[in-house]
């Protein structure tokens, strides 16, 4: 249970990691909106409460990590980053910028806490899998997380990695699933529908659950439970929204990618702050 | 670098799986952060290994028929300190994991030793859909991949225990079947250096693989033709030894590559970009003329697809009568 006192951390911590998002895209004046708002929350979580991290050290042996598979909402964790204290605010008004530190999408060799690098849709749970299964052959205790999209699990090459980590029960994987119910050309119901994950994941033996991907104490009581290692690999699917939070993105059925004006983003700044 | 070629060229007694098999086990005893990742066609390679799986917990690792998560699990693993040698037969690495050999492989910097077996026509039996005569050139436009073809057993065993040992991203195009002996024991390699394991002045032939024996065969009736033809065993494809090829260029003033691969965007399309900019002289291709394989034994394939000495030495006159002066 969080008390009153972290869930109102954890609000500011989420509200500040979308105000840097939108400020970030707005200086290029274009961005993956919808997905990066969409887990900004679980980012919160994440970030602000159950993952260790040391942002002086971005390599630190003893660190949970985090593999977004999702490589596009990379500008939504260079904002947790940057919160952290990973590197410095300034950094953020270069995204995309020539020779910037932070790309659009999530890339390890340029950006201090991005701990694999991620673009092509469908390869980051294969990674992770890959990095857990090396941490329990150590007897290590790290916590591998990775985030994964609705539409992105239309990949195949998900399945394969759900298969291999439940056959070699890496309990120490928490992978979420960003069910946001939208992709780039239109509703993932539209065009191949997954639903419903839970049954599916559960049916590869995973242990699943669903919960309001923007209700923050959900979000760590889900965690929570699956921090448990009963040699079944755990997936936490979050109900979310595309373009959470961010006023001219929100409901919008396609903000995969938009443009982004400096009066559109100061006006979704100010809703935020109210 | 210090090579002894052996003075008959007969087939090993040992096959290439075996001295793979018998080579990674080794390491693997040696240091347990060497892991081996199959994508069930382990028995084809590690043999009887696969069925002692339980004597190598934690480091080999059967995946299941899963090519493109055997290829990123590896990089994760890689990620996370192991080492990890990752095989399936040729066109499964190169083709059905292109993508994740390059995002999450070569591009995130991973430490992954791919090792595709049965190239070209040693598919053999298997056929057109396993005969991969495109996948050194699927691979060789990435960044970051050493990519090779190992001659014979001695050179297998010294590469693979080179790689243990080396950081990066390692592409093996690697026979399981024996193939003809080139080096006696005690040879060493050196990756990017290519050997000359036969001296003459009219024309070289760069050949890897299978190719290196019929190119000396080739060498053989040159001779007695009159043609002094060097044969360069050109193992590592990519980075090309450019130095080797320029002053072949220069000394013998034409070239033939010999390859159990496409004539398009493999060894021979690597040789003619470095002599093109550099030193232009006459250069003749042997290799696999833009077609899909089929099935059939060793010695019909060879023909089918016009890898013999006989082709090496059609091309090799055809070189040298297209010297100037």
């Amino acid at each position: 249970m969080l008390t009153d006192k972290k869930v109102q951390e954890l609000e500011q911590f989420a509200k500040e990691i979308r105000i840097h998002t939108i400020d970030q895209m707005a200086v290029r004046g274009f961005g993956h909106m919808g997905g990066a708002m969409s887990i900004c929350d679980l980012l919160s979580v994440l970030y602000g409460k159950q993952m260790k991290v040391d942002p002086q050290r971005p390599q630190w042996e003893e660190r949970d990590w985090l593999i977004c598979s999702k490589g596009h909402a990379g500008p939504a964790v260079y904002s947790a980053l940057s919160l952290k204290g990973f590197f410095p605010r300034g950094w953020l008004k270069t995204l995309n910028q020539p020779q910037t530190s932070l790309p659009s999408h999530c890339d390890h060799k340029k950006t201090p806490g991005i701990d694999v690098t991620t673009g092509s849709l469908g390869q980051g749970l294969s990674v992770a899998a890959g990095i857990a299964l090396a941490k329990k052959i150590d007897q290590n205790q790290n916590q591998i997380y990775c985030i994964i999209g609705d539409g992105e699990s239309q990949e195949g090459q998900n399945w394969e990695a759900i298969m291999f980590a439940a056959q070699n029960k890496l309990d120490n994987l928490i992978l979420f699933v960003d069910n946001n119910k939208q992709q780039l050309d239109n509703t993932t119901a539209n065009i191949c529908n997954m639903e419903s994950f839970k049954e599916k994941l559960e049916s590869f033996h995973w242990e699943a659950e669903e919960v309001d991907g923007h209700d923050l104490e959900a979000i760590d009581a889900a965690i929570e439970r699956a921090k448990n290692r009963n040699g079944k690999p755990h997936a936490v699917v979050l109900n979310t929204i595309k373009g959470k939070g961010c006023s001219f993105a929100e409901n919008i059925l396609k903000n995969h990618h938009i443009n982004v004006s400096k009066e559109q983003a100061e006006d979704a700044i100010d809703a935020l702050n109210r | 670098m210090s090579i002894i070629t052996a003075k008959e060229h007969e087939l090993s007694t040992q096959t290439m799986a075996q001295v793979y098999a018998e080579t990674i086990t080794k390491l693997m005893e040696e240091n347990k952060d060497i892991m081996e990742l199959e994508a069930d066609l382990g028995a084809c390679i590690m043999g009887g290994k696969m069925d002692e799986i339980d004597k190598y917990p934690g480091q080999l690792i059967n995946c299941g028929i899963q090519e493109a998560n055997m290829i990123g699990t590896a990089c994760g693993l890689s990620a996370a300190g192991k080492i990890p040698f990752a095989h399936s037969f040729a066109p499964f690495i190169a083709r059905r994991a292109n993508d994740q050999i390059f995002i999450s492989g070569c591009y995130s910097d991973a430490n992954v030793k791919l090792i595709g077996s049965d190239p070209g026509i040693m598919a053999a039996y298997n056929g057109g859909t396993h005969m991969p005569f495109e996948d050194v050139a699927a691979l060789r436009a990435f960044p970051a991949l050493t990519i090779m073809e190992p001659t014979d057993g001695v050179m297998l065993k010294s590469l693979i225990r080179q790689l243990a040992e080396k950081k990066g991203m390692y592409y093996v195009r690697c026979a399981r079947k024996a193939v003809a002996k080139i080096y006696e024991e005690g040879s060493e390699f050196e990756i990017g250096k290519a050997n000359v394991i036969k001296n003459g002045t009219d024309v070289t032939i760069i050949a890897a693989g299978i190719m290196v024996a019929e190119a000396l065969k080739a060498a053989q009736i040159l001779e007695e033709d009159g043609i002094s033809a060097r044969v360069v065993d050109m193992f590592t494809i990519k980075p090309l030894d450019e130095e080797m090829v320029c002053k072949c260029a220069e000394e013998t003033g034409a070239i033939v590559t010999a390859e159990n691969h496409s004539i398009y965007n493999g060894l021979g399309s690597a040789v003619c970009e470095v002599i093109a900019e550099n030193i232009p002289v006459p250069v003749e291709k042997v290799g696999v003329q833009d077609v899909f394989g089929e099935v059939g034994d060793m010695e019909y394939l060879k023909k089918r697809f016009h890898l013999t000495a006989a082709d090496i030495v059609i091309k090799a006159k055809a070189a040298a009568a297209r010297k100037r002066g």
